[in-house]
């Protein structure tokens, strides 16, 4: 426990350094052209959006101060935020908001995000301090997509962007200035002390790029760094010292991620629906989290975070339970004729290969132990691994594989068309298990155009009551995320969003600075 | 002499082309684009948009009219940008790492050199004794262990528990703040570790080798004849036998250039060296084609005229191939 439980916390005070540690190098800080964690990690400080998430993953507002809805749903109008500054002192207008939103439909910039902003119909600038946009039809994460980075227009406009100086020295208008960056060793950033929200206490943000785990991880015990993700492995088992609980905190929460076990819906085997909820009742999921994730991690029902508002708890769930999947097998015509274990029909053995990508272990280890399950009650599993690349290009893109594992990394935003819509089936699209269902089809485009929440509750409900009921995919596990921060910093407030949504008011007491200025 | 270096010096040139076009091919087989980093599995990419990311990068053309795309920018020493987010030119993105790799490879051969031809001459000349066993298997330990493994071991007890020596990277948080005595110092002692590992690694092949090489030599007649003219046991070895021993380490020695270049992605990774092996390694996984012809094209004038340096160096010290 702090020692600050029961008396009154010193005032914050500005000063020390937080050093992070990063498995890869930033590619690019415009984050227009960007798409790796490492550049959004560090965009996040210098940048802002008119909109973002607050900690408990409501919409708030960033630059914009506030915003209308046209009734019609089709019209929203920014009201900007007067006074805020570029770092470099030019101020920050609607000129800028523009001059990003052309950017992103440019057909000259490779950017992987112009999708969304091609729906606008109509982008203008009222004032300098007001915004607006249309659209041509409601789009419910059409407010989110405005959280986007807004870049600056002065030192951008008119310039090839891929040769621009802000790719790797940028000017943005976030809480933290961009000082220096050595390319493959480390990127330091310095407090913006006028930041419209206040200055941020911690004076400087240095990311340390080390590219293996175990190396960051001894980092981290020397004082080399001090704040990373832990693996399950790190948290439960290397962490739990009397030193390292001194000098650390460790933080647990669920991750916007989820495991599962995919099936090919055009391979004849998995088309009765009773295969798929028999294989979902074979698998043990609290296995797979206990042995592959150390229990750091909880039973996946659905594409949704548990607890977070799209979320429905009240789905069909499949528990553990080997006999009654034997019964639907049977029910489906699959039984042991030829006494060799494996369940067949029309003598066929029911028998496919699970394929996932290489240098995922967690992935590696639950085929192993899916595989063993499913042989418990007839079913012949083979796995195969290949390299990422070749992964998609040989079996998910064209549709060759017979099952799969991988995961996705849930949008707050539970908008899931990409993934789940019958039009998203063709070769390199999303829905490459080739799910098709004309009820969900209608309840996902309904849930993309309507802005209320509760009525989009109401599709999502349903949408996941559908998936469950089907199983296109045995839904897995959800991940816990596992970071850990050295304990001279204060001030964390762990809540839905993680614990940097409120980094600018992390704080170390001045008796236990480490690095002076 | 000369004309032999000249034929030797035009013979590179068709050869390089034949690299690069073999390298091309190779790596354009390989599934997978650069692209894909950006749009794969990305919920928020279509496919229109993917397709207009494959022609800004020129990747709808015809393989032929990219390598000779490639090739016109190449002999103008143009290796073109990077097709990894940053589009930064190619030739900065090495350039910038090259010294780093180059100097610690060179570090560890010089250690690994001083260190393996006293091991190895040692060992040839007192064979079966206990100092040639105890390198058998400590050289042969070296060999086997895993160097990451190693290298971690090492990290965790000299700078986790120890805490005398830094873990990874190259450089201090307080560098630039450091005079430049402290500057030296403080890059030293993040060597430590990483050219211990490179060395450790490459010792036991080199002494190794250097032992069955004397071996051999000492075996000679002309030794023998040596040793019948009287000649101190210190003369026969160091004048006469060393000399012919270390020839074939010349080439071994122009075989090691290209590692000089694509340097060691393992201990590069293990120990957070922004270095050429983990530039190469991460531009293969993203299928940075620039990025990758770059290196190899690198790797191979590099390989050719470490070749070529050995050749000569060899023709220098054995007259029977100057004047064949």
């Amino acid at each position: 426990m702090p020692p600050s439980a029961n008396q009154p916390a010193a005032p914050p005070v500005h000063g020390d350094t937080m050093i992070s540690g990063m498995i890869g190098d930033a590619s690019n800080l415009l984050p227009v052209l960007s798409s790796d964690s490492a550049s959004s990690e560090v965009s996040e400080l210098v940048y802002n959006g008119l909109v973002r998430y607050d900690k408990n993953l409501k919409l708030e507002g960033e630059l914009a101060k506030s915003w209308e809805i046209s009734p019609d749903n089709l019209t929203i109008t920014f009201h900007l935020r007067p006074g805020v500054k570029w770092h470099d002192g030019t101020p920050f207008t609607a000129d800028d908001v523009l001059f990003t939103y052309q950017l992103l439909v440019d057909p000259l910039v490779p950017t992987a995000y112009a999708d969304r902003y091609k729906l606008v119909t109509r982008a203008e600038v009222l004032d300098p301090l007001t915004f607006r946009v249309q659209y041509a039809k409601p789009l419910a994460s059409a407010l989110i997509s405005w959280g986007f980075s807004i870049h600056p227009r002065h030192l951008l406009a008119g310039q090839d962007l891929s040769k621009s100086p802000l790719a790797s020295a940028p000017v943005g208008t976030g809480p933290y200035r961009f000082k220096e960056w050595k390319r493959g060793e480390k990127m330091v950033l310095e407090a913006n002390r006028d930041y419209w929200e206040g200055a941020p206490y911690i004076d400087r943000v240095v990311y340390r790029v080390i590219p293996d785990e175990s190396t960051m991880f001894l980092e981290l015990q020397a004082g080399g760094v001090d704040q990373m993700g832990l693996t399950p492995i790190q948290y439960a088992r290397q962490t739990d010292t009397a030193t390292f609980k001194r000098q650390f905190s460790k933080y647990r929460y669920p991750s916007f991620a989820y495991t599962y076990l995919g099936y090919n819906l055009k391979n004849p085997l998995f088309q009765d629906k009773r295969v798929r909820q028999a294989l979902s009742f074979a698998i043990n999921k609290q296995e797979l989290i206990d042995g592959v994730l150390l229990g750091l991690g909880q039973e996946a029902t659905g594409p949704y975070k548990p607890g977070t508002w799209p979320n429905n708890p009240n789905v069909k769930k499949y528990p553990f339970d080997p006999t009654q999947a034997k019964k639907l097998l049977a029910e489906a015509g699959w039984s042991d004729r030829n006494g060799d274990g494996i369940v067949d029909k029309d003598g066929r053995p029911l028998a496919f290969t699970i394929v996932t990508n290489q240098g995922n272990e967690a992935r590696i280890k639950s085929a192993e132990i899916i595989q063993r399950r499913l042989h418990d009650v007839g079913v012949d599993v083979k796995i195969r691994v290949i390299e990422w690349a070749s992964f998609l290009k040989e079996f998910i893109n064209p549709g060759k594989f017979e099952a799969t594992i991988l995961g996705w990394s849930v949008p707050i935003d539970p908008d899931s068309y990409n993934v789940w819509h019958s039009s998203k089936t063709r070769p390199g699209e999303l829905n490459f298990i080739g799910f098709k269902n004309a009820e969900v089809d209608t309840l996902l485009e309904k849930g993309r155009e309507t802005l209320d929440e509760a009525q989009r509750k109401k599709y999502y409900d349903r949408f996941q009551e559908i998936l469950a009921e089907e199983q296109p995919y045995t839904f897995l596990y959800v991940p816990d995320a596992l970071p850990v921060v050295a304990a001279r910093f204060k001030g964390i407030e762990p809540a839905a969003a993680g614990i940097m949504h409120d980094f600018i008011k992390w704080h170390v007491p001045k008796d236990e600075w480490k690095y002076a200025q | 002499m000369l004309n032999y270096l000249a034929r030797r010096f035009l013979m590179m040139i068709p050869l390089l082309i034949g690299i690069t076009l073999i390298s091309f091919v190779v790596i354009h087989l390989a599934p997978g684009e650069p692209t894909d980093m950006q749009t794969q599995l990305n919920p928020e990419v279509s496919t229109e948009l993917r397709n207009r990311l494959r022609d800004q990068y020129g990747l709808d053309k015809p393989l032929v009219v990219q390598y000779g795309e490639w090739l016109g920018r190449f002999v103008r020493l143009d290796f073109g940008n990077s097709f990894s987010q940053d589009r930064r030119p190619v030739l900065d993105k090495i350039v910038e790492r090259l010294p780093i790799t180059i100097s610690i490879n060179l570090l560890s051969i010089v250690a690994i050199l001083a260190t393996a031809i006293p091991i190895g001459i040692y060992s040839a000349t007192h064979r079966g004794s206990l100092f040639d066993r105890m390198t058998t298997i400590l050289v042969f330990i070296g060999f086997a262990a895993p160097s990451f493994w190693l290298a971690l071991l090492l990290m965790d007890f000299f700078g986790v528990r120890l805490g005398v020596l830094p873990i990874a990277g190259l450089k201090s948080l307080d560098y630039d703040s450091l005079s430049s005595v402290g500057k030296v110092m403080d890059l030293g002692r993040h060597l430590i570790l990483p050219v211990f590992i490179s060395t450790f690694g490459g010792l036991a092949g080199f002494s190794r080798y250097m032992r069955s090489n004397m071996l051999e030599v000492i075996r000679q007649d002309y030794i023998l004849t040596a040793r019948a003219k009287g000649l101190s046991e210190q003369t026969v070895i160091y004048r006469h036998a060393l000399r012919n021993a270390l020839l074939p380490v010349i080439t071994i020695l122009g075989l090691s250039v290209p590692g000089l270049i694509g340097g060691s992605v393992i201990f590069e990774t293990i120990f957070a060296i922004p270095g050429m092996g983990k530039l190469f390694y991460d531009g293969v996984m993203m299928r940075d084609y620039p990025l990758i012809m770059g290196i190899l094209v690198m790797g191979a004038i590099l390989t050719l005229i470490g070749n070529l340096l050995a050749d000569l160096c060899y023709a220098f010290a054995d007259p029977r191939i100057r004047n064949r």
